[in-house]
């Protein structure tokens, strides 16, 4: 009996995957054909790129912040509290700034989608818009992962600055250190490396944060019931997905540019 | 019911020679446990109205979706305006439904957009311009009675209200066939005649071929011994003893077709199922 319930629960995960690649796929495929709606891109843009400002910044305002306040302590012990500046602009540039956006805007966003769109499931909304003629892959998904890539890219860059901000803040107010100094290493130290790979993740974070808050949600079942389940997967398989394809973009891109 | 009913003479004319706008031969739908539809053999003529009858849970909504390709059959062949679309693509699939007009059990419109926004959902992917969309959203609305609800959302509608207004969304083309799935499921009585005298409203004024599911005998017995009146603006019965020839039955029981014809052919048969469902 085990064995049998190992067997179905193997081939419905990688029923799954080969579902998610397709619809992944598609959904890809659409941002180079006609029709694109992007009434639909811009209202979604709005939603998921300004509506996700404040976490963003508060959130990368205080990791700065306690990224400053771990780093000095750790660094006084060797007299280099100096490095404090470039420590927090590397740190939130290369992986920070992309990981905890990617993460927040996860939370915030695929649930939502995925919320949204099951909800549209369950009430037969999909079925009216297909019913209607339009392809709720091209009026519905494509416009969701497309503004959360450009979004979470955006959002990346403003986490990236709060969170510099907020590690000056703590070196200059809380350490007692000069803020000059603090700027000019963290300006200093920075290479167009760091910056490619600041600014990659997010692109790939957000697609994985619209397209799985889409997939889980264009496959609900079960009613309204159905539709908090779809929102938990989407937030857990996104979040931990995105942690796991940082790790491999981390990995690939520090041998390129090491070579 | 008069047994001696005899087809009203006042029916639309149909060309013989034409294809049947919707056919299906063979059909079988399963999801995981046993088939939903078995074998499923039936076809609307153009002008032609059946009425599909059963209990809940027959497969009557199934059915209705495997039409327009919103589910596919595992087997058989399904023909949408001669056009077979079993396995045709989604995307050639969308043109085709666009040609029809589908109201579904509970309405389904979309609730984050106005009742204006709804009826007018396939004029605004098409970029009518807004003028246009008004002006044609309000004859449909009109058509329906519904005309105040314009600005509305659909959550401030009743449920009739609602499936009115998802009657209009599905006339607004002025579809090839609208398909209907349990259209007063759940309103009370005067609600239910309302809405029925939309469905025969729209059948005797542009005579567009339809399929209604419905398990309220009632609603079947009064599309098909009634007709509109342009000159009153209501539905009238037929004289006593006639019916709508156009008008015709279909009766479903665990998937499969069980009863196809007439109404005279429905109130004889022999059927003990059908004697049950009728009595």
């Amino acid at each position: 009996m085990a064995s049998i319930a190992i067997d179905r629960t193997a081939k419905q995960i990688v029923l799954t995957v080969q579902e998610y690649s397709l619809f992944a796929g598609r959904a890809l495929l659409n941002l180079f054909r006609p029709p694109i709606y992007w009434t639909d891109f811009l209202i979604q843009s709005d939603i998921i790129g300004f509506g996700s400002v404040p976490i963003v910044i508060l959130a990368g305002f205080f990791t700065g912040g306690v990224l400053a306040l771990q780093s000095s302590a750790t660094l006084s012990a060797f007299g280099a509290t100096a490095v404090t500046g470039q420590f927090v602009s590397i740190t939130m540039i290369r992986e920070l700034g992309a990981v905890l956006t990617g993460i927040m805007v996860a939370g915030r966003n695929a649930s939502s989608i995925a919320s949204e769109l099951g909800s549209m499931v369950v009430t037969e909304q999909i079925d009216a818009m297909r019913a209607l003629g339009v392809d709720p892959m091209r009026k519905l998904v494509t416009p969701r992962i497309f503004a959360s890539v450009v979004m979470l890219l955006l959002l990346t860059i403003v986490s990236d600055a709060c969170g510099i901000a907020g590690g000056s803040a703590v070196t200059v107010f809380l350490n007692h250190q000069n803020g000059t100094q603090y700027f000019h290493q963290a300006y200093e130290h920075l290479h167009y490396p760091d910056i490619i790979q600041g600014m990659v993740k997010p692109l790939f974070f957000g697609y994985i944060l619209g397209s799985i808050g889409c997939f889980y949600g264009m496959r609900t079942t079960g009613g309204t019931e159905g539709v908090g389940r779809s929102t938990i997967q989407a937030v857990v398989t996104s979040s931990v997905l995105i942690i796991f394809v940082d790790f491999l973009i981390t990995h690939v891109l520090l041998s390129v540019f090491s070579s | 019911m008069n047994h001696a009913a005899s087809p009203a003479p006042s029916s639309p004319p149909t060309a013989p020679e034409a294809p049947p706008v919707v056919s299906l031969r063979g059909v079988s739908v399963a999801f995981d446990g046993p088939p939903v539809l078995e074998d499923i053999s039936l076809s609307v003529a153009p002008g032609e109205t059946r009425i599909l009858l059963g209990p809940a849970g027959v497969g009557k909504s199934v059915l209705l979706k495997a039409i327009i390709g919103l589910l596919r059959p595992q087997s058989g062949t399904v023909r949408l305006f001669d056009e077979d679309i079993s396995r045709m693509p989604e995307e050639k699939l969308f043109p085709l439904r666009s040609r029809t007009g589908f109201v579904f059990q509970e309405g389904a419109l979309f609730d984050s957009l106005t009742v204006r926004d709804n009826v007018a959902f396939q004029l605004i992917q098409e970029g009518v311009s807004d003028g246009e969309i008004d002006a044609r959203v309000r004859e449909a609305l009109s058509f329906v009675g519904l005309e105040q609800t314009f600005s509305l959302f659909p959550t401030a509608l009743s449920g009739g209200m609602r499936r009115r207004v998802a009657i209009a969304r599905a006339l607004i083309h002025h579809p090839e066939l609208i398909l209907y799935d349990s259209p007063t499921g759940g309103l009370d009585p005067v609600t239910s005649t309302t809405i029925i005298e939309l469905i025969v409203k729209q059948r005797d004024v542009h005579a567009t071929p339809s399929m209604m599911v419905t398990h309220r005998l009632q609603d079947a017995f009064t599309l098909c011994t009634h007709q509109f009146d342009p000159e009153e603006n209501r539905m009238v019965p037929l004289p006593e003893g006639e019916f709508n020839s156009n008008t015709t039955f279909l009766m479903l029981e665990e998937g499969r077709v069980i009863f196809d014809g007439s109404l005279d052919e429905l109130v004889h048969s022999s059927n003990p199922f059908v004697r049950e469902f009728l009595e």
